[in-house]
């Protein structure tokens, strides 16, 4: 069986849904396929909280985003990149905005603006304490409006079809039915998020296992700064849900166990009452949580049930603010901790939060590989270079996912019809899920206990500090488990809803996405942002002031190459935080 | 606290059994489990056939509604030590179709969440170069409770209504129509007029308040149908005495 469109984007979050209406716009005659593993508004955009920058305020400029986002990155960011978004961000939001987002407002009507990490100007855009929520519920209610857009909810993407180098579909499995089916498309754009599940403890929600990232990896899209994984450092801690760093914008402070506030230890500025921007608890994300690190090696954190904490002290912003500015993070502490901010202090410490790297592309959203797009955490344009600032990405999934859209739809007008190549793909994908995974003989090992073993490598070898030998190792390591991964054992053999069976080919994904990071960081013999090798703790431009590029060789091992970071306005300098 | 609790789970696989049965599982009772953690014990080490949705495991996605001792909850955000010493029975949310196990057909929902036309109607669009729509925080106020609801469709479980007759729009569609109409920058409540004001829009609803009962969010779906109601009331008067013309 097979379907026929003229895009087909994959992942139905705020990238995937924002593409979307952007070719709907540019070209009502497609048709255009949205397959996503859950429901649209499932999809981890809900979980964004802080907010979304976009220079709007008369006393920021352009240049200022820019910088602070370059600098963020540790110079790693592509600034032609950069600088685009910089100008797009804002018209992106307000479109947003004219679709019925319910951004906070200032008294006279007008958007208003919230300090975050790294920005050195007010400039995110919020709804309160979940604007990833309203921007998703926003972009999806949106989407229902274009009868051109066709959604297949639970759909389960297993591979890309690729006819003579051109990207023109995918095979993919509907879990209601277990129907395996061809969907095909002129051009297909990746909006499947990041793979933070990879680690064992993270704020992303359990479909952030990098599908997207492993698919291109497989059909021969190389994966750009996958070494580059970002902390953040306030998770709660058994579940690692996040509580924002809107938290410590408004004015909330991060101390140790003896109510010290360390970060003025950590050249990131002096301690105010009153929060003061790229300073302090509003430095950046790599900063603070290596900060963490450095506080537990001193015997200065508090021990928990589930290992060292430092604690987010909000009692000095009265319930009042709280509740209007940050009630999901009140929910959130009494819910899962039992504890009320505005009383307690809330244990938190660094937990993994985004992936930088991804799908290497072009400022239009380009792949190497024609036909295939992608946007979002999925993608590496890169904006984010070496560490990304809080409300960065959310913009980012506006502006990429619109642009992926507008390119693939005038790609779409010209490339051909996938040609009858294809077929035997399908066939073979058909196969291959029916003979190793339903009808797969009893396996040795359950599928959790190598996701527990490739969790602990990963967080073992290429956590906030990492050393070669480590690294060394865990490629071994993985390379051993990518076998294993393979031949789990899988009970569940039914058609229906079977959720096993996603799990396993989300888990091989998610082996491959570990070893290009422990690959790409092996070869990244610097430290920069958040990359930090013990064995080589300086910056390094001469050698790495440049992407990695990991490729998937024909034995399946990850290859690395590097390539120059586009530099426009900006040397590399010095980040200076505190001042 | 005894350091295991029973789980009785809902099971239903359509090609194996006509009706759904239970199975019992012995779970880790822990401080800080949720329903949802013992579950995905039992997935991960006791028995992968399992079927139940699940991903934000912070109460926003929406996923994992189910009935747990017969109430409609998120499994996320619901504890086992609440219901300790147990057993807890854990079932798929009433009136929906079953699929698989917990898992239940959503699709009639999705059709009614499109029929509100949920997205801002204005009959002229002002270009995003003449800047942003201004929006008092007060104007923000009057709607942004029913913009709240997370589609996790315990408001439909819970509403006797919508169980007799699934014709009924329901709590979260009526409450989002509810979410534009008061929306100061819409113009679209003429529009959505015409789906709400028929017997199987707010008309329907005899106001049991179950679902403001149910709903995780805070939403008052009920609240949004009987304020709807007197809206209705007035534009279908409106309607009788100045037929020229709706306002």
């Amino acid at each position: 069986m097979s379907t026929s469109h003229d895009i087909v984007i994959v992942g139905g979050g705020g990238a995937g849904l924002r593409a979307a209406i952007a070719a709907a716009e540019a070209n009502p005659r497609l048709s255009i396929a949205v397959v996503s593993k859950v429901y649209p508004m499932r999809s981890h955009t809900v979980s964004a909280e802080g907010g979304a920058a976009g220079v709007i305020k008369d006393d920021d400029s352009l240049d200022e985003h820019a910088y602070d986002t370059i600098s963020g990155g540790d110079w790693l960011p592509d600034q032609d990149a950069v600088e685009a978004f910089v100008v797009e961000a804002p018209r992106e939001l307000l479109q947003l905005e004219h679709w019925g987002c319910p951004w906070s407002r200032e008294p006279d009507g007008h958007i208003a603006v919230r300090p975050f990490g790294g920005m050195k100007k007010m400039r995110t855009w919020f709804a309160a304490d979940k604007t990833g929520f309203h921007m998703l519920h926003t972009l999806f209610q949106t989407s229902l409006k274009y009868p051109s857009v066709v959604r297949y909810d639970e759909w389960h993407v297993t591979r890309l079809l690729v006819d003579d180098g051109r990207v023109c579909g995918v095979v993919a499995l509907e879990l209601m039915s277990g129907r395996i089916a061809a969907i095909t498309g002129k051009a297909v754009i990746l909006a499947s998020g990041g793979g933070g599940r990879v680690f064992p403890f993270t704020t992303n929600a359990a479909i952030k296992t990098g599908d997207g990232m492993a698919l291109a990896y497989h059909a021969g899209a190389p994966l750009k700064d996958m070494e580059f994984v970002q902390y953040h450092p306030t998770g709660l801690p058994f579940t690692g849900i996040l509580i924002t760093e809107a938290a410590r914008a408004e004015g909330g402070w991060l101390i140790n166990k003896d109510g010290y506030r360390y970060l003025q230890d950590y050249n990131l500025g002096t301690p105010t009452p009153k929060p003061v921007l790229r300073s302090m608890e509003l430095g950046p994300r790599d900063r603070l949580s290596q900060a963490f690190v450095h506080e537990v090696a001193k015997g200065r954190t508090i021990d928990s049930p589930y290992g060292p904490v430092v604690h987010l002290d909000l009692r000095h912003l009265g319930a009042k603010l709280i509740d209007s500015k940050l009630p999901f993070v009140r929910e959130l502490c009494r819910k899962y901790e039992n504890i009320d901010p505005v009383r307690e202090l809330v244990p938190v410490r660094p937990v993994v939060h985004y992936m930088m790297g991804g799908v290497h592309t072009d400022i239009h959203g380009a792949t190497g590989l024609p036909g295939l797009f992608a946007a979002g955490e999925v993608a590496c344009v890169s904006i984010n270079g070496a560490n990304r600032l809080g409300s960065n990405s959310l913009p980012e999934l506006l502006v990429f996912g619109a642009r992926a859209g507008r390119a693939a739809a005038d790609y779409a007008e010209t490339a051909r019809e996938p040609g009858s190549a294809i077929d035997a793909q399908v066939e073979d994908e058909v196969r291959r899920l029916q003979r190793d995974f339903y009808a797969r003989e009893r396996g040795r090992e359950r599928l959790a206990t190598i996701r527990v073993e490739m969790q602990k490598i990963i967080e073992g070898a290429a956590g906030i500090y990492r050393d070669g030998d480590t690294l060394a190792k865990a490629a071994d390591s993985l390379r051993e488990l990518r076998e294993r991964a393979a031949s789990a054992a899988i009970d569940d053999s039914s058609r229906t809803f079977n959720t096993e069976l996603p799990s396993a080919l989300e888990l091989v994904g998610m082996v491959d996405l570990a070893e290009s990071i422990v690959h790409s960081a092996l070869r990244r013999e610097e430290s920069r942002g958040a990359h930090q090798r013990t064995d080589f703790p300086a910056r390094d431009d001469d050698r790495f002031l440049a992407h990695s590029l990991v490729y998937r060789d024909v034995d399946g091992s990850p290859r690395v190459e590097h390539q120059p970071v586009t530099i426009t306005r900006w040397p590399p300098g010095e980040r200076v935080y505190g001042s | 606290m005894p350091d295991q609790i029973k789980l009785r789970v809902a099971r239903y696989r359509p090609e194996v059994e006509d009706k759904p049965t239970f199975n019992e599982y012995d779970v880790p009772l822990r401080k800080d489990w949720s329903v949802l953690d013992g579950l995905n014990h039992i997935k991960d080490e006791l028995d992968g056939t399992l079927s139940y949705r699940w991903s934000c495991r912070m109460g926003i996605c929406g996923s994992c509604g189910a009935s747990v001792n017969g109430r409609p909850k998120l499994l996320c955000a619901t504890f086992l030590t609440d219901y300790a010493p147990g057993p807890v029975r854990i079932e798929p949310l009433a009136n929906f179709p079953i699929i698989r196990d917990l898992v239940v057909e959503l699709t009639d929902f999705m059709h009614k969440l499109s029929a509100v036309k949920p997205w801002l109607i204005r009959e002229e669009e002002q270009s995003v170069d003449e800047g942003e729509y201004l929006q008092t925080p007060e104007e923000l106020a009057d709607y942004k409770q029913f913009s709240m609801c997370i589609n996790c469709m315990l408001c439909y479980s819970a509403c006797p209504v919508y169980g007799l007759d699934t014709k009924f729009v329901g709590p979260a569609a009526i409450a989002l129509a509810q979410r534009y109409n008061l929306d100061s920058r819409d113009e679209g409540a003429g529009e959505r007029l015409t789906i709400l004001n028929q017997p199987e829009g707010v008309w329907d609803c005899t106001f049991v308040g179950e679902c403001s009962r149910a709903c995780p969010k805070g939403v008052d779906p009920a609240g949004a149908i009987q304020r709807y109601k007197v809206t209705a009331a007035t534009a279908s008067l409106k309607s009788l005495l100045l037929p020229w013309g709706q306002q």
